[in-house]
């Protein structure tokens, strides 16, 4: 947006999944998150690790809220960084999975500690450490479902949350692999 | 014996630059450079230009690029050195203009470790280079140099960053020459939208009101790109306009220019934005000096908009079509195809829109009136045009009131010869730029029209001036005031000039005399003429201080926040109050 009267298309943001595909290089990730504080775009999660270990590439997948208009800008400027071979709108995309992985520490006694493993049952939460007055959860899936276990876990005692953003893929049989093969292997 | 591939990481560097066609290096040594610079001393086919401060190398090697369309290419040692270059290549950035930028750093086993003239270059520079390196393996260097070299060239061009530890530029490398290589996904490919390019030519030619509104990225696209533009306005015999960096891609002398449009354009320019039809930007951003405010700009147009970066488009106005390509390929296709269309059928008649035109051109917008003795700051560029309209002149200016003056009244009949500092504003551009542009054109009349104190933020390199006797021809616009300041603290914040004065100006003649070149003083309309005379026939370099009218305005003015139907045209015009909102904008 300029410093001037925004547009005014009164569209309202929404929240948008990309996923990118760059070089593993020291920079990248800096070159991609300086992009969005020095232009004021959001990062609502961000994941990256390298998915490609003959190529050095990794995948940044990248949650972020804005208009239709934002989010082509905050498109074509990722694809300027040299390091950023491929960016893929999800969202715009078609059916895309996303998940997210969390470990929640629970410090809860009595009857609460039996709740606890009632509703990480009920949430197919895995049970990763076990103390007579702690528990440590592993879950997986969508960020709704894990923000519904972790407001019921607070509700029983003290806890500490670490959890790891979205990943996500597109659903079907398509593939980048024709893309990434123009890439050279060092 | 050594094999004559077999050399160290310096040598490397500078053979790159050599295969890479780089003649020129403007830079300053220092402990981490000193490897590249003993490469250099051996060096036969590169020339060194030795600055006075590493902001100057930068500039002139802007210069340099914008008035060859050759890649510049600069050299300066780590910490100062790096972070003196920064405004430079920022301005580059903004500007668009191909720059090789070489940084010395503190060997790698040192970084990280706060150790002397250390800073994180690349940290600091990322944000202001199309892209930087830090090379920390000696076998990647040669490849880098090579990928820096297309990078900065290629698509929108911008600076490109190098930094090199100096173990690296110590160390034993094989030599590898530039391989064209692909190594990356085919992004934005750049295919011409022939469909789209078919349906702007129809609009085209179907409009009742068209603009043409072309911009720096016409003159990166190279000359030819300026002869496409000026084929197209002859065509369609529309009206055309150019932004400050467009200026000399279609010649002033074209009946169908209007001028300079935005902030300080001209009347007629702007009117034509706010009422057209059809708006064609060919290389443009659809800059915030341009647009005025933006919920009233050019509200009856459809709008195409021709642009290299695919980001530029949709970016501030939202247009109808969009076209992403290089301005000559997509010009000459768009060419084609509107000739086509011409045969199909007659021109729309656009004689109603052309007597709209004249009329507004009829307020003569950059009118003024030279009377008594004291110099108009207008009447001197005026008169250094029409003397060196003749000759072949390359103009650079720094910041302010007197770049408003000299886009407004200098005529630029052709593209590459108007380098002066657009999206950044950086005062102390014009000096050091005319440096490089004198030393790509040592035969040509290079003069760098200055402000007083826009001058003193790079006076420096008189020295470097003097040094290679180059014949750069000073022409200050002295009114001792930041003048563009002042002004807009005369329309905006009730005249209260608040540290917009200078004191202490130095006797610019005895500055000159100190350098051993000329200096002038012209303080009266009388002496003007003869003093143009003398300061273009001397051979040297000359520093003409050009007393003018201090508290002269630039006018016409599109007021901040408000539209291009809204300027004003003096400061007795009843529009120059300023909204709030105004007032908050830059």
């Amino acid at each position: 947006m300029s410093v001037y009267q925004s547009n005014n298309l009164n569209e309202k943001e929404s929240s948008r999944t990309l996923s990118l595909i760059v070089d593993n290089e020291p920079g990248t990730l800096a070159r991609v998150i300086g992009l969005f504080s020095g232009r004021g775009y959001n990062i609502e999660s961000l994941t990256v690790t390298e998915v490609d270990d003959r190529r050095h590439l990794s995948r940044i997948s990248l949650v972020t809220r804005g208009t239709s208009m934002t989010i082509e800008q905050i498109k074509s400027h990722l694809l300027r960084l040299v390091p950023v071979h491929l960016v893929r709108d999800l969202t715009l995309e078609g059916p895309f999975i996303e998940c997210e992985l969390a470990l929640i520490k629970l410090v809860a006694k009595g009857a609460n500690r039996v709740e606890a493993l009632r509703i990480a049952d009920t949430f197919r939460a895995k049970t990763l450490d076990v103390t007579l007055s702690s528990f440590v959860f592993e879950l997986t899936g969508r960020p709704h479902k894990i923000d519904a276990f972790i407001g019921l876990m607070q509700s029983l005692g003290d806890t500490e949350i670490s959890r790891t953003g979205v990943s996500a893929i597109s659903r079907g049989s398509e593939t980048e692999t024709k893309i990434l093969e123009q890439i050279k292997v060092n | 014996m050594k094999n004559n591939l077999e050399m160290n990481g310096a040598e490397a560097v500078i053979k790159a630059l050599e295969e890479n066609g780089v003649e020129i290096i403007f830079g300053y040594p220092g402990g981490a450079v000193l490897p590249l610079y003993d490469a250099l001393f051996k060096n036969k086919k590169i020339k060194h230009i030795l600055v006075r401060h590493e902001q100057a190398a930068v500039h002139a090697a802007e210069g340099y690029a914008r008035s060859t369309g050759k890649v510049g290419c600069v050299l300066v040692t780590s910490g100062p050195g790096a972070t003196n270059a920064i405004t430079g290549l920022t301005d580059a950035l903004m500007d668009s203009v191909p720059l090789i930028c070489l940084t010395g750093q503190v060997p790698t086993h040192l970084i990280g470790t706060d150790a002397f003239q250390e800073a994180d270059t690349t940290g600091i520079s990322r944000p202001c280079t199309k892209h930087n390196y830090l090379v920390k393996n000696v076998d990647l260097l040669c490849n880098i140099v090579h990928e820096a070299f297309s990078i900065a060239s290629s698509g929108r061009p911008g600076p490109v960053l190098i930094d090199l530890p100096k173990d690296i530029q110590l160390s034993n490398v094989t030599y590898t020459n530039k391989i064209i290589k692909t190594n990356k996904v085919k992004k934005n490919k750049n295919l011409i939208d022939l469909a789209t390019i078919s349906s702007v030519a129809k609009v085209l030619v179907n409009a009742k009101k068209p603009i043409i509104y072309g911009g720096g990225g016409v003159i990166n696209a190279g000359p030819e790109a300026s002869t496409l533009l000026t084929e197209l306005v002859d065509l369609l015999n529309a009206p055309v306009t150019l932004t400050l960096m467009g200026l000399g891609s279609v010649s002033n002398e074209n009946k169908n220019f209007l001028g300079m449009l935005g902030m300080h354009g001209t009347y007629e320019a702007n009117l034509a934005m706010h009422n057209c039809d059809v708006m064609l930007n060919v290389g443009a951003r659809f800059d915030d000096r341009v647009t005025g405010r933006l919920n009233a700009f050019s509200p009856f147009s459809k709008k195409i908009h021709i642009d290299i970066d695919k980001s530029s488009i949709n970016k501030i106005i939202s247009v109808d079509y969009g076209l992403v390509g290089d301005a000559k390929d997509i010009l000459y296709a768009l060419v084609q195809e509107i000739k086509k269309e011409k045969k199909k059928k007659n021109n729309t008649s656009i004689s109603d829109w052309w007597f709209d035109i004249n009329e507004w051109r009829n307020k003569k917008s950059l009118n003024f009136e030279q009377k008594g003795r004291i110099i108009k700051p207008q009447q001197a560029i005026k008169l250094l045009y029409e003397k060196t309209k003749k000759i072949d002149t390359y103009i650079t200016t720094e910041v302010g009131q007197h770049q408003m003056w000299a886009a407004q009244y200098f005529g630029f009949s052709k593209p590459n010869h108007w380098m002066t500092s657009g999206g950044l504003g950086t005062m102390g551009y014009g000096l050091p730029s005319s440096v490089g542009v004198q030393i790509a054109h040592p035969n040509s009349l290079v003069i760098d029209i200055s402000g007083e104190a826009s001058f003193l933020m790079n006076m420096q390199e008189l020295s470097t001036i003097v040094q290679y006797n180059l014949p750069v021809k000073i022409f200050i616009l002295n009114n001792q005031w930041m003048g563009m300041v002042r002004q807009w603290q005369e329309l905006n914040h009730g005249s209260r000039y608040s540290e917009s004065y200078t004191e202490s100006l130095p006797d610019f003649v005895l500055l000159a005399k100190s350098f051993g070149i000329k200096g002038l003083l012209v303080s009266e309309i009388s002496e003007l003429d003869n003093a143009i005379d003398e300061m273009i026939s001397t051979k040297g370099p000359v520093i003409a201080d050009i007393r003018v009218e201090k508290e002269e305005n630039c006018f016409p003015m599109i007021p901040s926040g408000a539209a291009h139907n809204e300027m004003i045209l003096s400061s007795s015009d009843s529009n120059t109050n300023v909204s709030q909102d105004g007032i908050a904008l830059v």
